[in-house]
C-alpha cells in the first residue's frame, strides 16, 4: 500500500489563551486523553459540594451580621435619651425644663416623653410583667430624635443640660453602641474568616485529588511525553476536568445551601438573631459566585499540583 | 553525536566516546548483545535521556541546552517504536494514533486517518480497544502514531522483538517505505536475519555496540 500523505507543518503551540478556551469550550478531544472516572472525581465533586454548602452559610453570616451592625448602628445614633432624676416634688418642674431646653436644641425634632406604660415595658425584662412603676422612683425618659446629626451638638447639650438642669443626663448610646456595633463586625469578620479557610480548604483537597489523579495515571503521562506533550498540555487535561468537577460540585452544593437558607424560619415569626441569617437584596448574587470561585480555586489548585508533579519528573 | 557518553547515576560509563552523523534520508540498523546499551542509545536519541559526556545534537538543536518544551517539540519531529509500546488503553485505536494530532492541538483529517490505518494494515480495528491487539497490530498502531506527525526521523527500538518472522517483515516494509519516502530511519535489533533481508531491499548501514562504544559493522552483514 502506498504511504499516506502525513500532517507535518508545524505544531501549534497551546498558550494561556487556549487553556480558558478549552476551559469554557471544546476541549473535548484534550479531555479524553485523560481516564473519564475515578475516585478522585467523586471526591473532589462531594468536597466541592460539601465546601460550597458551608460557603453559602459563611457567606449568609457575614452579610447577615454586616446589616445588624449597621442597623443597630443606625437605629441607636438616630434617637438619643435624656434621663431626669430628681425627687417627686420635683421632678414635673426639672422634666420641663428639661423639655423646653430640648425643643430649642439645633438638629433635633420633637422631644418625646414615655409614659409610664412604655416605661413599665422597658422594666419588663428586669421586674417582670407586674412591675408597679407608680410606686417606684423610676426616672423620667425623653427620647429625643436627632432630624440632623450635623446640626446636632451632643456635647454642647449635655454641658447646658448640667447646668441648667442637673439632675438631667443625656444618654447618646454610644456605651451600648459601640460593643454591639463591634460584635457585629467581629462576628461578620468571622464570616470572612470562615470563607477564606473554606476556600483553602478546598484549595488543598482538589490539590490532592488532582495529585492522586496524576500518580494513578503515570502510564498515561509517560504516553504523552513520549509522543512530544508539553507539561502544560498534560497539565490541562487533568485541570479541565478537575475545575469542571469543583464547578459541578460547587454549583451543587451552593443549590442545596440556598435551599437550606431560604427553610430557615421567617425573621418577623420569632424575632430571634439566627432568623436574620439569609440574604437580601443584591446578597443573593454573591451566592452565585461560590461556583466560579470554587471553578477558579479548582483551575488554580489542579495547575498548581499537576505543573508542580510534571516539573519534578523529567 | 561527537564523542558522547552515558552511565546511569552512581554507576560506570555504559556508552562512551561515541561519534555519530545520521544523514536525512538514511536508514540505519543499531545492532549488539541483549545489555549492551542500544536502548540507551536510542532513548539518548530522543532526548528521554542526556549524554554524561561530549555533544549531542538532534535536527540542528544540542540535546543538552534544551528546554522542558524544547524537548516536547523534538519529540513530535522524532517518531518512535518500542518493543512493548503503550498506548492509552481508554482510548480507541484510531484516537491513538491521532494523541500527536489532539496535544499539539491540530485538527485530525478523518480521510488521512483512514489512509494511514489502512497503510499499516488496521482499518478494520480503528474503534478497538488497544487491550485486544496483537502484539503485531500494537507495533503498527505504535509506527502509525509515530509517522502521523510526519517526523523526520524514525526511531524504531526492537520492534520485532516480539514478532514472528512475517509479521516482522510486514513492519520492517513499512520501515522501509517510510525510508523512501524522505524519513530517516534507526531500527535497533540484535536479529541479523532481518537486518540481511532488509538490506536486499534497502541501502542501510549496519552500527554496533559493543563494549561501550559505537562501531561500524562491514559488509560481513
Amino acid at each position: 500500500m502506498k504511504l499516506p500523505k502525513l500532517s507535518g507543518g508545524s505544531v501549534k503551540g497551546l498558550d494561556l489563551r487556549a487553556l480558558v478556551a478549552s476551559l469554557t469550550g471544546d476541549g473535548a478531544s484534550g479531555d479524553r486523553i485523560v481516564p473519564p472516572t475515578g475516585f478522585t472525581a467523586q471526591l473532589t465533586l462531594f468536597a466541592a459540594g460539601a465546601m460550597a454548602f458551608l460557603a453559602v452559610f459563611a457567606l449568609a453570616l457575614s452579610l447577615a451580621t454586616g446589616r445588624l451592625a449597621d442597623r443597630w448602628a443606625e437605629s441607636l445614633a438616630q434617637t438619643v435619651t435624656v434621663r431626669v432624676s430628681a425627687p417627686s416634688t420635683e421632678i414635673e418642674a426639672q422634666t420641663e425644663n428639661v423639655m423646653q431646653i430640648l425643643r430649642a436644641t439645633p438638629g433635633v425634632g420633637e422631644p418625646r416623653l414615655l409614659d409610664d406604660a412604655e416605661i413599665a415595658d422597658l422594666l419588663t425584662p428586669w421586674f417582670g410583667p407586674d412591675v408597679p412603676v407608680d410606686a417606684l422612683p423610676v426616672p423620667r425618659l425623653i427620647e429625643l430624635p436627632i432630624i440632623d446629626a450635623s446640626d446636632f451638638d451632643t456635647a454642647g447639650l449635655r454641658l447646658r443640660l448640667e447646668g441648667e438642669v442637673p439632675n438631667a443626663v443625656l444618654d447618646d448610646h454610644t456605651e451600648w453602641r459601640r460593643p454591639l456595633v463591634s460584635a457585629a463586625s467581629r462576628l461578620q469578620m468571622l464570616g470572612i474568616f470562615s470563607l477564606l479557610l473554606i476556600a483553602a480548604a478546598s484549595a488543598a483537597m482538589i490539590t490532592l485529588a488532582a495529585r492522586a489523579a496524576l500518580a494513578a495515571n503515570g502510564q498515561v503521562i509517560r504516553v504523552l511525553r513520549l509522543i512530544g506533550a508539553r507539561d502544560i498540555t498534560i497539565a490541562t487535561a487533568f485541570v479541565r476536568r478537575f475545575t469542571r468537577r469543583a464547578a459541578l460540585g460547587a454549583g451543587v452544593g451552593t443549590v442545596l445551601g440556598l435551599l437550606a437558607v431560604i427553610a430557615l424560619p421567617n425573621m418577623e415569626e420569632s424575632g430571634q438573631f439566627l432568623t436574620g441569617l439569609g440574604f437580601q437584596g443584591w446578597g443573593w448574587l454573591w451566592a452565585l459566585l461560590i461556583p466560579l470561585v470554587a471553578a477558579a480555586v479548582g483551575f488554580l489548585a489542579t495547575r498548581w499540583a499537576a505543573l508542580t508533579m510534571l516539573g519534578q519528573v523529567r | 553525536m561527537q564523542d558522547a557518553g552515558f552511565g546511569y547515576q552512581g554507576g560506570e560509563p555504559l556508552l562512551s566516546g561515541m561519534t555519530l552523523s545520521l544523514q536525512p534520508g538514511s536508514f540505519h540498523f543499531l545492532t549488539g548483545p541483549s545489555g549492551s546499551g542500544k536502548t540507551t542509545f536510542m532513548r539518548l536519541c530522543y532526548a528521554d535521556l542526556l549524554p554524561s559526556s561530549g555533544r549531542m545534537t538532534a535536527l540542528g538543536q544540542d540535546l543538552r541546552g534544551l528546554t522542558r518544551d524544547g524537548i516536547a517539540a523534538l519529540r513530535r519531529k522524532v517518531g518512535v517504536v518500542h518493543q512493548d509500546p503503550q498506548f492509552l488503553d481508554h482510548l480507541p485505536v484510531a484516537e491513538n494514533v491521532a494523541l500527536p494530532l489532539t496535544i499539539s492541538g491540530q485538527p485530525v483529517d478523518m480521510a488521512a486517518m483512514r489512509d494511514l490505518l489502512g497503510w499499516v494494515g488496521l482499518a478494520q480495528q480503528a474503534r478497538v480497544l488497544p487491550g485486544s491487539l496483537s502484539g503485531g497490530e500494537r507495533q503498527r498502531v505504535a509506527l502509525a502514531r509515530a509517522v502521523i506527525l510526519s517526523p523526520d526521523l524514525v526511531l524504531a527500538d526492537e520492534p520485532t522483538g516480539n514478532l514472528d518472522w512475517d509479521m516482522s517483515m510486514r513492519l520492517m516494509q513499512l520501515l522501509i517505505e517510510l525510508n523512501r519516502s524522505g524519513k530517516t530511519v534507526m531500527v535497533a535489533t540484535h536479529d541479523l536475519n532481518l537486518i540481511r533481508a532488509t538490506k536486499a531491499q534497502v541501502a542501510a548501514r549496519v552500527l554496533r555496540i559493543a563494549n561501550g562504544t559505537l562501531q561500524l559493522a562491514g559488509a560481513d552483514l
